[in-house]
Order: structure tokens, then sequence, then C-alpha cells
């Protein structure tokens, strides 16, 4: 048997070397730009200094897009699991003999962009929506009802973009449920909900607490649906790390700002990791196909 | 057992109204862009193909439909060039340090889009070197190899090494043991790979807004550029051509791959 050591990494070779340069190098320095300083000319002057992280914390004003970001991923994380559980428990459950185009429903959502999910809603809710076309038809309002711009069309931008992630990653998790378990359970005298709640919901936490992970990173992760759907006062963590590096150039302010969600939601997932095992996010990615 | 029944049509209902409320606004996307008013909004006032014959005159946004689709098509290919080789490694054989490397190669997921925009884009800066198409290119990867290499992974898992050890052992070298046994097992993996990294580079706005230019604009920019003034009938129909190529998109590739399972 001759030495077949260097074959894998022969393999890993092209991956490797893209993920180093493309993903590692670039944040690397990310992490050494959020120390340097920005001359008032607009230049970037290499230094060592938190000069970046004091100005995010000296007043109320930035750490409070950090909280609603948070708030914000927390309550499309909650609203994501109330509708996206009874969904992917029908899917689950159902016998129709549409199942196969049933489950193409439940892929669709991926297939359309996210830009054209979003600003689909501005059709709806808009001063000229939908919404509004047909109640002021009906002579319920004399003039339209402000429903853009604020954080509940944020929101609902974001539960469209999302409850898909939520209800495969739950699906997924149901799916792998042994049905005999449930038979028995309902033998043994459990009613349809107890059997439910005793065994079929336990067992399918897995992939509700994966569904809930990456409905929280995705959000604290995008700018799109508070730029679009959101008033002034939506921003969220994203929306600032794209204004100061697009908008203003303010590379070294905003790379602080990109450290910042970092380090948050490394906490975040390392916490998961340590309880739930990452294993499950993945499992689910790889059957999206 | 009665109660069980108004029980799940409950459910059904429910589930119902979810994708009622989820497509609602696809479907008024796809209908206004037929209103020939000039506002893109409701009340429909007839039936035109007016914008989309606007659209097939406007060259930008011409331009951006090829460039998303030849990116497109290159980070496929790029990242199944990379990723395929990867999941062989890992699935085939041991080596030191690879559940530390597989996390790596799957890091890109876990690092919000933001922030790999910012990175890409000031690693870019520092080398001095321009947005270009390569930009891209190089960006699509990283963001789509994750996706492939986990596709592939997970198909290779169920794929038997004994296959491959008996055609090694009956004198083929690796490369043919790779294009005769393990490339046509592989074979739906690899291109649903492709059509995911296709897919998701074709859709991407939030990192590839750091990375376009106005000379290299793909159908997702141009269109968050048109947004600033407003939504107009011509987004409508916009959102319109791309709902229909991307939904087409894997339905066809689906019942093609049906098609060849069935002719073999």
């Amino acid at each position: 048997m001759k030495d077949k050591s260097w074959k894998p990494w022969a393999l890993l070779a092209p991956s490797l070397t893209a993920v180093f340069f493309l993903l590692v190098v670039p944040i690397c320095f990310v992490i050494v730009y959020s120390f340097w300083l920005r001359a008032p000319s607009g230049a970037d002057i290499p230094a060592f200094q938190f000069g970046n992280y004091a100005k995010f914390f000296e007043d109320f004003f930035y750490p409070s897009i950090l909280l609603s970001t948070l708030r914000v991923a927390f309550e499309t994380v909650i609203l994501c699991l109330i509708f996206g559980y009874i969904p992917a428990y029908f899917f689950y459950k159902t016998t129709s003999r549409f199942k196969p185009f049933l489950m193409l429903i439940v892929m669709l959502p991926f297939w359309i962009s996210f830009i054209i999910r979003t600003l689909s809603w501005i059709n709806i809710l808009g001063d000229s929506g939908l919404i509004n076309h047909l109640l002021l038809k009906f002579h319920v309002i004399s003039s339209p009802l402000a429903m853009l711009y604020n954080e509940g069309a944020v929101i609902m931008g974001l539960l469209q973009y999302l409850l898909p992630f939520m209800i495969l990653n739950i699906y997924v998790s149901l799916d792998g449920i042994d049905k005999s378990l449930t038979e028995a359970a309902k033998s043994l005298g459990c009613t349809e909900w107890q059997a439910f709640k005793e065994v079929t919901l336990p067992l399918s936490m897995p992939g509700v607490s994966a569904g809930c992970l990456l409905v929280f990173v995705l959000t604290c992760g995008t700018y799109l649906p508070p730029m679009i759907l959101g008033g002034p006062g939506n921003e969220m963590i994203a929306n600032l790390i794209f204004k100061r590096v697009i908008g203003t150039l303010d590379w070294p302010f905003g790379s602080a700002i990109s450290v910042i969600l970092m380090v948050l939601l490394m906490v975040i997932v390392y916490t998961y990791n340590r309880y739930m095992g990452i294993g499950q996010i993945f499992k689910t990615l790889s059957n999206e196909s | 057992m009665k109660k069980f029944i108004s029980g799940w049509s409950l459910i059904r209902l429910f589930t119902l109204l979810v994708y009622i409320w989820m497509f609602t606004p696809i479907i008024a996307v796809v209908i206004l862009s037929f209103n020939p008013q000039q506002f893109g909004s409701f009340p429909m006032e007839g039936f035109s193909f007016k914008w989309f014959v606007k659209l097939s005159h406007n060259s930008t946004i011409l331009d951006a439909f090829k460039n998303s689709l030849v990116l497109g098509s290159c980070t496929a290919v790029l990242a199944t060039g990379f990723g395929v080789p990867a999941a062989m490694a890992f699935i085939r054989y041991e080596f030191r340090g690879k559940e530390f490397l597989n996390t790596l190669l799957i890091a890109p997921i876990m690092v919000p889009e933001v922030v790999l925009g910012v990175a890409l884009l000031l690693f870019i800066r520092w080398l001095q070197q321009p947005k270009s198409f390569a930009l891209l290119l190089i960006g699509h990867v990283v963001l789509t190899l994750p996706y492939v290499l986990l596709i592939v992974q997970a198909r290779l898992v169920g794929i038997k090494k004994e296959y491959e050890e008996a055609a090694l052992s009956l004198g083929a070298n690796p490369f043919q043991t790779f294009r005769e046994i393990t490339f046509p097992l592989l074979a739906p993996a690899i291109f649903a790979g492709m059509l995911f990294a296709f897919t998701i580079s074709f859709d991407d706005v939030t990192a590839t807004l750091f990375w376009a230019t106005a000379q290299n604009q793909t159908v997702p920019v141009k269109i968050f550029g048109m947004l600033r003034n407003s939504i107009s009938p011509e987004i409508n129909a916009l959102g319109t051509v791309m709902i229909i190529l991307t939904v087409s998109i894997p339905l066809f590739a689906g019942y093609l791959a049906r098609r060849f399972a069935k002719g073999k």
C-alpha cells in the first residue's frame, strides 16, 4: 500500500485556497481595519486604537439600533415558529395524493428572488396597494391607511423571506420521525393530541431550534427589508454597515460595526452549538436540493 | 374521532391561509405587470404587454440579464469544480483536522452576508484592484461553495466505497474510476449543486450590492437601483420575468432528471 496521504489535500486544495483567501483573510482585514483611524479627508490611517468601538458605545444611538435588531430578530423567530410549525406538520401528516405537488409549493418560495418578494409588499401595503384599494372601494375608509415604512411592514418582509426556511427545517425533522412511535403511543391509549405533545413535538425539537437559529442569524445579517419597507426609525445593524461602507466610505467604523455583529452572532451560534449541535442545520440545508 | 377531524381541518385551513399570505404579494406583482396604467398600482385598467415591450428595449436591463446569466453559470461551474473534489476528500479519506476543515468550508453560510460583502470589498480595495466581474465571480463562488459541498457530501455518503474499490482492483486507474463509477452515481447531486449555486448567484443581492458597479450589474442589483424612484410597472414586469425564469429552471431541471431516471 503506497502512501496516499497527499491525496485528500490535493482534492481539498482549490476550496481551501478559495475560502482562505476570500473569506478568512478578508475577515482578518475587517478586524484589523476596525482599529484604524479615519482622517477628516476620508483617508484611512493604520493605527491600533479602540476609538471606533468607543464611538459605537459612546451614546445610546448605535446600541439602541443593535438592541432593536435583536428585538426584531426575536419577533421574527417567534412569528416564524407560530406560522411555520403548523404548515410543516400539515406537510408531514398529509396523505393527499397531491403530496409531490405540495412539496413543490414548500420549495417554490426559495426559487423566487428575495428582492422581488420584498418589494412585492409595496403592492399590497402601499397607499395605492391592494389592501387600501379594496378598503377605499368598499368605503370602509376615506383616505389610505399608512401601512408601509414601519416596523410591521419590515417584519412582514422578513417573515415572508424566512418562513420557508423555518417550514423546511421543521418538516425535515418531522419527516425523520418513525411514524410507528405515534402509532404505539395511540395504541397505548393516548389521544391524537397527547401523542403529538408527548412524542412528535419533542422529537421535532432539533428542527425547531435549527430553524430558529437560522432565522435569527439571517435576520441579523440582512438590510434589504428595512431599507425597502421600513422608515427612518426601522434601521437594523446591517443597514448601518451598508450606509457606513457604501454611503460615507467610513471603512474603519463600518469594520468595527461588522466585528460587533460577528462577535454577537458567534456568541449566539456558540451557545446554540453547545446545547443543540450545529449538525441539524447542515442536514436541512443539504436537503434543500 | 370527530374532534380529530375538526382539528385536522383547522390545520389544513391554517396552512392554506399561510400560503395565501405568502403568495398574494407575488401574484400581485405578476398581475400588475400587465396593467397598462402609469403608476403600477391597483385598480387594473386593462391588460397589456407594454411594460414587457419597454423592458426588451432597455439595454441596461438586457445587459444586467446577460451578466446575471453568465455570472450564475460561471459560479455554478466553479463552485462544483471546487466543491466536488473537496466532498470526495471529506467522505473518502481520513486525515488530520478533517472536522475543523469541514466546518471551515461550510462557515460562509454562518457569516452574515453583509459582513462577507464588506470583507471581500475591503480586501480587494487593499489590493488596489477595481471592482470587476471577477470580484462578483469569486464572491459568488464563496457564497455558493458551502451549499454545493453539503449537497454533494450528502449524496456521496450513500454511494458505496466498494464500487470504486472493485473498479480499482480490476485495473482501472483513479481517474477512470471517477469517470466510469463515481461520476455517474454522483451526477444528480452535482447537477443539483450546480442548479443551487446558479439560483443563489442569480438571486443574491445583499452581498452583491457591495461588489457590483454600474457597468457590472446583476438583475437584482438593477431592480434595487430602479426602486430608488418608487415602484413602477416596469419593476413589476421585470419581477415577473425573473419569477418565471427562476421558477421554471428548477422545474424543468426536475422534469429532465425524472425523464432521465426513467429512460435508464
